[in-house]
């Protein structure tokens, strides 16, 4: 290192210097004239200026030191819940204001007073420093491979390729095991992407109320969300909440669906029709493009628009996609009128719901 | 040694004093050798430039995200464990809940400071990838990262990965409704890798989305994993840039050989210290004042329910954006399926933009065959094509992150959502061409300006009126130092190939990339603004009376 600390960067390594510079300016108006003289700041010439520049960065001190009390007197003295109105920045919690606030001002006072005191007491005259090569001189370099090349020869490893093809090979093995090792993340995925909870005669959950669906209970215009039957968050007898099931999120991930009332004219599709029940249709509410759940319906088109990415879809025509990302229609859930005269499924739905996955075909 | 300080170097006179100090060092010195790094470290030279303070602002709110981080691991329980909210915070009390979720509720309303920290360690991640971008910007515009500072680039890009991909990491563990809608979409783009999408779906998520094992497996990812490899990362940078000591803009005195500025001890050390608490107080005052990611207004996660006008971090937004502009392309072949509609903007397309970003020192490096060492900045007006390229990938970018906002554009402005999506898709391909050109041409104008300034003199706003009546306007001649900085930079002649003869008359064999190369090369250079030269300058100004 101290080589090549004193060596300076050898010329084919850096930009070619304008023949011009470093000669005298009478030849080239543009040559490097060199580092300007230090011109002394007020505090360097005037004491009084340097004892008022001191007085300032030990101010700066005093207010960190003061926030810091303050911040303190926050944690113990302002109650946790109390809300108060700042100007601009709207209601917030006191207590986080406090505490935010004096940390800030502690800390930023600290670096203020030290820039302060940088920029006012201590020198501000430049130095210059040589840079040093990298490249190491041809000497070390040979030195080095020399050196690498008889630990090499020392080894064997170039005489005896038995061994050195069975060590790669071995290396090459290893990392296997980590790569197996993760094979119990999770399970296969099997057809479990091709199936919901929806099952023949399953009744159709509202997700707000937790009570079966009757027809008369969808109106036109509205958008019903529904679950299948035990996804929903059901209150009890005594009104205390029923346990869901282990996994309910990942079922309803997939399950959800959504209901609407459609005009038995407007509906462009026969088939979607027969799949409904006097105008109600239930589609997927999981979109076909990453799997967001569609909310924002517009009752004067019948479309329907995800929220994510703005991919939408036509509820009067098989639930086609009109504009957007997605690629594929909503997938539709049959549905008829059970013998309570509670909306029903007829099947699961005849596709994969939700985002496109490799095996999907 | 003595040979780095010619100025500066403490005074031989100055007295070694004998104090409690100095025999700790010197007890450390016999067990460590501290002195011999201290001797080549202390008086390090470090050249002053506002620009210079970016990184600074990347490093510190790394360290303030480090310090608010590990407050947080104490009380955020990272479990998908369902539990009833039962905390002060009234509205979801009685709701069910995972465990991450209310952690993070008691966090913000009944542990003090909770939240301030909460916010801080949020803002200050915001800031944190905002200083690192705009800390490559200024490297790249500057071409700060020409050889020797390759590697140091490339670290710099990993770090900037990371930091995206850990952002998005610590936003998901809440676990709350807007958390769990960026995992849904996160899942949606691994369902659609071809071949092993749905295996590493399965896996990631260990069996269904959302299931029970991705918050306790992205915590470790968050708190652990990459924050160890982007602490090693960030040592390794700040060593190559202490050892291959920084650049300098040119001026009066700088040259490719030395580095002019002030010295660690005391000044860069009270600069730079400062700063940290500077920007450290700034996010604390963020944290406590500005509310960030409100996460007890969104409600728990549901995979069923979402809110209008969900948006990411800013950081994300590119690639929200990219779907959102997407074609709704989709083939099926041999009954398997290929979403392009979601590979190309969220794999491929960020893959090729930050290969070229990644790649762009090499890139360069080849076009101009310039294999030497560079240490004095370029100004950015003086590599129109560099500089046209970044703003390019910079507009580029924009495109993509305005429009992962076009819902909320199409609310604010009452326009139509389609209508923004197609001038999105029309944009993303004419706006960096436009921005390129306009760039080149602005380059190329402030070169002109340069030009005339070395030549003519500076503009001082004087009005003088002749005795035959012209007015004119009084033009004072540059420092010397300011001429000399306006032309110290280079202007490279384009690779040209060989002859396609030699002297024989025997045709040569031109390889191809030989050609492209020298294609490439004539892009970069083409059509300069040539330097003023000294005959032009004397010729100008031994005349009488210019102007």
């Amino acid at each position: 290192m101290s080589s090549q600390d004193k060596s300076e960067v050898p010329e084919e390594h850096l930009p070619e210097v304008p023949a011009s510079a470093h000669v005298p300016a009478e030849s080239d108006p543009f040559a490097d004239p060199g580092l300007p003289a230090h011109e002394p700041r007020r505090t360097d010439i005037d004491e009084k200026a340097a004892n008022r520049a001191e007085r300032q960065v030990a101010f700066l001190f005093v207010i960190s030191m003061l926030a810091t009390i303050g911040f303190i007197w926050s944690y113990v003295g302002i109650d946790k819940d109390r809300i108060i109105d700042i100007f601009f920045f709207g209601k917030i919690g006191a207590q986080n204001a406090a505490l935010g606030g004096t940390l800030g001002i502690a800390l930023f006072c600290i670096g203020a007073g030290a820039i302060h005191w940088a920029r006012t007491l201590m020198t501000d005259e430049e130095i210059v420093q040589e840079r040093h090569e990298f490249t190491s001189d041809p000497e070390t370099r040979e030195y080095a491979i020399r050196e690498f090349t008889q630990g090499a020869s020392d080894s064997v490893i170039g005489r005896r390729p038995l061994i050195r093809r069975t060590m790669i090979g071995a290396m090459a093995l290893v990392p296997l095991s980590g790569v197996v090792l993760l094979r119990d993340l999770g399970p296969m995925p099997g057809t479990k992407l091709r199936h919901t909870e929806w099952k023949p005669g399953k009744e159709l959950i509202n997700e707000a109320t937790g009570l079966p669906i009757k027809p008369d209970d969808i109106v036109k215009g509205s958008l019903t969300m529904a679950l299948p039957e035990g996804l929903v968050e059901k209150y009890g007898p005594a009104g205390q909440k029923e346990e869901l099931s282990h996994g309910w999120l990942e079922k309803a991930g997939m399950s959800a669906i959504l209901l609407v009332r459609l005009e038995p004219k407007d509906v462009k599709s026969k088939k979607e029709l027969a799949w409904g029940h006097e105008g109600i249709v239930a589609y997927s509410k999981i979109c076909t493009h990453v799997g967001c759940p569609i909310g924002l319906y517009e009752q004067q088109t019948h479309h329907l628009l995800c929220p994510c990415h703005q991919s939408t879809f036509d509820l009067a025509d098989d639930g086609k996609v009109v504009f957007g990302p997605a690629a594929r229609s909503l997938p539709q859930l049959k549905i008829h009128v059970n013998e309570a005269g509670n909306l029903a499924a007829s099947q699961d739905f005849a596709e994969p719901v939700g985002a496109s996955f490799w095996e999907r075909g | 040694m003595s040979s780095e300080q010619p100025k500066g170097g403490a005074d031989k006179s100055t007295p070694i004093p004998d104090n409690a100090a100095v025999r700790a060092a010197d007890a450390l010195d016999s067990r460590l050798g501290i002195y011999g790094a201290a001797k080549k470290n202390l008086r390090k030279v470090f050249p002053d430039h506002w620009s210079f303070m970016l990184g600074e602002v990347a490093l510190y709110s790394f360290i303030v995200l480090l310090l608010t981080g590990v407050f947080l691991t104490l009380f955020f329980k990272p479990s998908m464990q369902e539990v009833v909210y039962d905390g002060s915070y009234v509205p979801l009390q009685g709701i069910h809940m995972s465990q991450a979720y209310a952690s993070t509720l008691d966090i913000s309303f009944d542990i003090r400071g909770g939240l301030a920290m909460r916010q801080i360690h949020h803002w200050a991640a915001l800031i944190f990838v905002s200083s690192l971008f705009v800390h490559m910007f200024r490297i790249f515009f500057t071409g700060a990262f020409r050889k020797p500072r390759e590697i140091n680039w490339l670290f710099g890009f990993l770090l900037l990965v990371l930091a995206m991909v850990n952002g998005f990491t610590g936003y998901s563990l809440p676990d709350d409704l807007l958390s769990g809608t960026g995992l849904r979409i996160a899942e949606g783009v691994v369902l659609a890798i071809p071949l092993v999408g749905t295996y590493v779906q399965f896996f990631l998520f260990g069996g269904e989305f959302p299931g029970e094992d991705i918050v306790p497996r992205l915590f470790t990812i968050h708190v652990l994993l990459i924050p160890a490899i982007m602490v090693g990362l960030v040592t390794v940078h700040l060593i190559l840039v202490f050892y291959q000591k920084h650049t300098q803009f040119p001026g009066p005195g700088k040259t490719e050989k030395n580095v002019v500025g002030l010295p660690l001890l005391p000044v860069y050390a009270a600069k730079a210290g400062g700063f940290f608490f500077i920007v450290f107080g700034i996010t604390a005052a963020l944290g406590g004042l500005v509310q960030i990611n409100p996460i007890w207004s969104y409600g728990p996660y549901n995979p069923g329910q979402i809110t209008a006008g969900s948006q990411p971090d800013w950081y994300i937004g590119f690639l929200e954006g990219s779907l959102r502009l997407m074609p709704n392309w989709e083939w099926n072949i041999w009954g398997h399926t290929f979403s392009f509609n979601v590979l190309i903007p969220s794999l491929i397309l960020p893959g090729v933009l930050f290969t070229f970003m990644a790649m762009y020192p090499w890139i360069e490096g080849w076009i101009t065959g310039d294999k030497r060492e560079h240490h004095l900045l370029d100004r950015p007006r003086n590599m129109p094509v560099r500089t046209g390229l970044g703003v390019a990938w910079i507009t580029c970018y924009g495109v993509l992150w305005v429009c992962g906002g076009n819902d909320i554009i199409a609310t604010h402005f009452h326009m139509s959502i389609n209508a923004i999506t197609w001038i999105g898709r029309v944009a993303f391909f004419v706006a960096p061409v436009l921005a390129y050109l306009a760039t080149v041409r602005i380059c190329k104008g402030l070169q002109r300006r340069d030009r005339d300034k070395v030549l003519h003199g500076r503009e001082t706003g004087v009005i003088k009126k002749l005795p035959h009546g012209e007015f004119i306007e009084i033009h004072e001649p540059l420092e010397p130092g300011m001429r000399h900085t306006l032309t110290a930079h280079e202007q490279p002649k384009p690779y040209e190939l060989d002859a396609a003869e030699d002297e024989n008359g025997v045709a040569r064999k031109v390889k191809r990339s030989d050609k492209l190369r020298s294609r490439m090369s004539h892009w970069y250079f083409a059509e300069p603004i040539e330097k003023p030269t000294a005959e032009e300058y004397k010729e100008l100004t031994s005349g009488h009376g210019h102007h």
